[in-house]
């Protein structure tokens, strides 16, 4: 489970330019399903995401998962939390440039010094999964915006992640790429992960297979709808 | 440790990439470094190949060379000195040289002559150094001549062309009898240019040359060790002037090192952020980014200076040649013998690769500790 209490996060503090992306947060996010955090572009989705993924320390305020502090974890712990618990799926991709398909996948364990053959076993099945296998050797600037959101999906699950973290991932897809990759996060709450969507897309937030919607403003909490698991 | 060398594995696979993916920045770098290195490497080896080759010749030289000086300055030393120095204690034999210099206006060009009685050459016999033979185009039974003090040619016959073990020595020189020697200068019979003597404890030679100083005060003995601290210094001197005009290229190519490693480009600090996002620690990054340096400026190292060892040992070191054997006509056409210096390559190391390393880490490690979530922010 993971719990946000009293959080807020303060960009460029003191100064001029000063940013309150989050203000007093308070949420409690159980395992399992898809959460989707709607709200509109500066509503402070991407911050509350990139909180819970240990991308960033909130400015006040604590976050814990399964009851242990990540809030205060030294650089280190965040980032074996990162490592080992969480897959992200960014808005531009951000997949490396100049490498191929298959070598994006891989990038996130290699500091885990897994042997080649199950690392490179655990990548083809991935690839497979998500009809990239023909791809793999092909660089990610070749592929259509589909195939890469499908190739970030992937190599955000090749450390078998519990919690996959996806920001936008309709932003830059068509309607039908849309219900595609909603479509695989579906697949991946079913076999038992944790899938935390932000959009401001109603394809996502209308979607059947959203679990649970919160609605962010102005970085505060407006709204929060659960829905049946089974729908 | 499986696993750290995995992570290494990987890491170094990531970095080649990476690598790659920048070739032409990387390629022009990897070309002005290995330059770099080639260019210190040679003058290195050669200086260090060049004290070498004197202190092997010179190893066979005499201990004690005494000269005789007259208001200060080299004079001839007669025979009668040679008996005064065979009644010192601890000389074991004193023999007297003749040697001299002899300037050939046709090649612009001197020669050192000597006398050379042990090869028992005939009068009109004569050996001459290698590159003396390759500039005057002679072979063995060639008639050679030499102008005489007094002024009438002297004419010789070639009975052969000096093999020593090095061209160091021997380039210049021209080997005839006594006889020959003291008629093409002029030379009365009772004077020797100088003595050598040999000593039967080489550790006391410092003593013997003392009393060499109180028995003949007007003696200037010279010990081998200060032959070969003079070369030491020579080479060190010609050495250092050449790294002085080396020294402006270090830091053009110091500040070119800087201005690529150090100026992280966006692209170069997005990927940082994604890595670093997807799961990568700081000290990832940087074990990646000290491969990159690494590997680049190993490759580089490794191929300037073996560029500069084949060039110096196989290709005939043309390069620095002219700055560090001397400035004459007669170049020596020898071979060095290929020497490692550990202490030589750890220096030339420090100061090419440890810098570039430097420039690499620090604007890294700058770009590893932000946050990750600007990655997240695209």
């Amino acid at each position: 489970m993971i719990e946000l209490q009293w959080v807020n996060k303060v960009f460029n503090q003191d100064q001029p330019n000063e940013c309150r992306a989050l203000r007093e947060v308070n949420l409690r996010l159980e395992r399992g399903g898809i959460t989707v955090f709607k709200g509109p572009s500066g509503s402070g989705k991407t911050t509350l995401l990139t909180l819970i993924g240990c991308l960033a320390r909130p400015t006040s305020g604590r976050i814990t998962l399964d009851g242990r502090l990540l809030s205060n974890l030294p650089e280190r712990f965040l980032t074996q939390a990162r490592r080992h618990t969480f897959g992200f799926v960014f808005q531009q991709f951000n997949l490396i440039r100049g490498l191929t398909v298959l070598d994006n996948v891989l990038l996130p364990a290699y500091p885990l010094g897994r042997s080649y053959r199950d690392l490179h076993q655990a990548a083809q099945q991935v690839l497979e999964k998500f009809g990239l296998l023909a791809k793999a050797t092909n660089k990610v600037e070749w592929l259509s915006g589909g195939e890469a959101q499908r190739v970030a999906l992937a190599r955000a699950l090749i450390n078998d992640p519990a919690i996959v973290i996806a920001d936008e991932p309709t932003a830059n897809l068509d309607s039908t790429l849309s219900r595609e990759v909603l479509a695989l996060l579906g697949e991946l709450a079913t076999q038992g992960r944790t899938v935390l969507i932000s959009s401001h897309d109603p394809l996502v937030f209308e979607s059947a297979r959203v679990n649970r919607l919160i609605e962010l403003r102005d970085g505060q909490i407006v709204g929060d709808s659960c829905f049946s698991k089974d729908a | 440790m499986p696993v750290f060398i995995e992570q290494q594995k990987y890491l170094i696979d990531y970095t080649l990439a990476a690598l790659f993916r920048r070739k032409t920045r990387n390629l022009g770098l990897l070309l002005v470094y290995t330059l770099l290195v080639f260019l210190f490497a040679s003058v290195l080896l050669l200086s260090q190949g060049l004290r070498r080759e004197a202190a092997v010749l010179l190893q066979d030289a005499p201990e004690v060379i005494v000269q005789r000086l007259v208001a200060g300055r080299h004079d001839l030393l007669p025979a009668a000195w040679l008996d005064t120095l065979r009644q010192i204690r601890g000389v074991g034999e004193a023999r007297g040289r003749l040697w001299g210099y002899y300037y050939d206006a046709a090649v612009k060009a001197n020669y050192t002559v000597m006398a050379a009685p042990e090869r028992k050459l005939a009068d009109d016999r004569i050996l001459i150094g290698a590159a003396l033979a390759r500039v005057r185009q002679l072979g063995i039974g060639d008639v050679f001549s030499l102008r005489a003090a007094s002024g009438p040619p002297v004419l010789f016959k070639v009975a052969g062309v000096l093999e020593f073990s090095s061209e160091l020595l021997s380039a210049d020189l021209l080997l005839l009898s006594e006889t020959s020697f003291r008629t093409l200068f002029q030379l009365p019979p009772a004077l020797y240019t100088d003595a050598v003597l040999a000593v039967r404890n080489p550790r006391e030679a410092a003593m013997i040359a003392q009393k060499t100083a109180l028995a003949l005060p007007s003696s200037r003995p010279i010990l081998r060790s200060e032959i070969l601290r003079t070369y030491d210094t020579v080479f060190d001197w010609r050495e250092g002037i050449t790294f002085l005009c080396l020294g402006s290229l270090l830091l053009a190519f110091l500040i070119l090192a800087w201005d690529k490693a150090a100026g992280l480009s966006a692209e170069e600090k997005r990927e940082i952020g994604i890595l670093k996002a997807i799961g990568w620690e700081t000290g990832d990054i940087l074990r990646m980014k000290l491969w990159e340096g690494l590997l680049l400026s190993l490759s580089a190292f490794l191929a300037g200076y073996l560029l500069a060892w084949w060039q110096l040992f196989h290709g005939g070191a043309k390069l620095f040649s002219p700055l560090l054997k001397g400035w004459a006509v007669l170049y020596p056409d020898f071979q060095l013998t290929p020497t490692v210096d550990i202490t030589q390559i750890l220096i030339l190391l420090a100061v090419t690769v440890l810098p570039y390393i430097v420039a690499t880490l620090i604007p890294s490690w700058r770009a590893a500790i932000a946050d990750p979530d600007a990655a997240m922010r695209g």
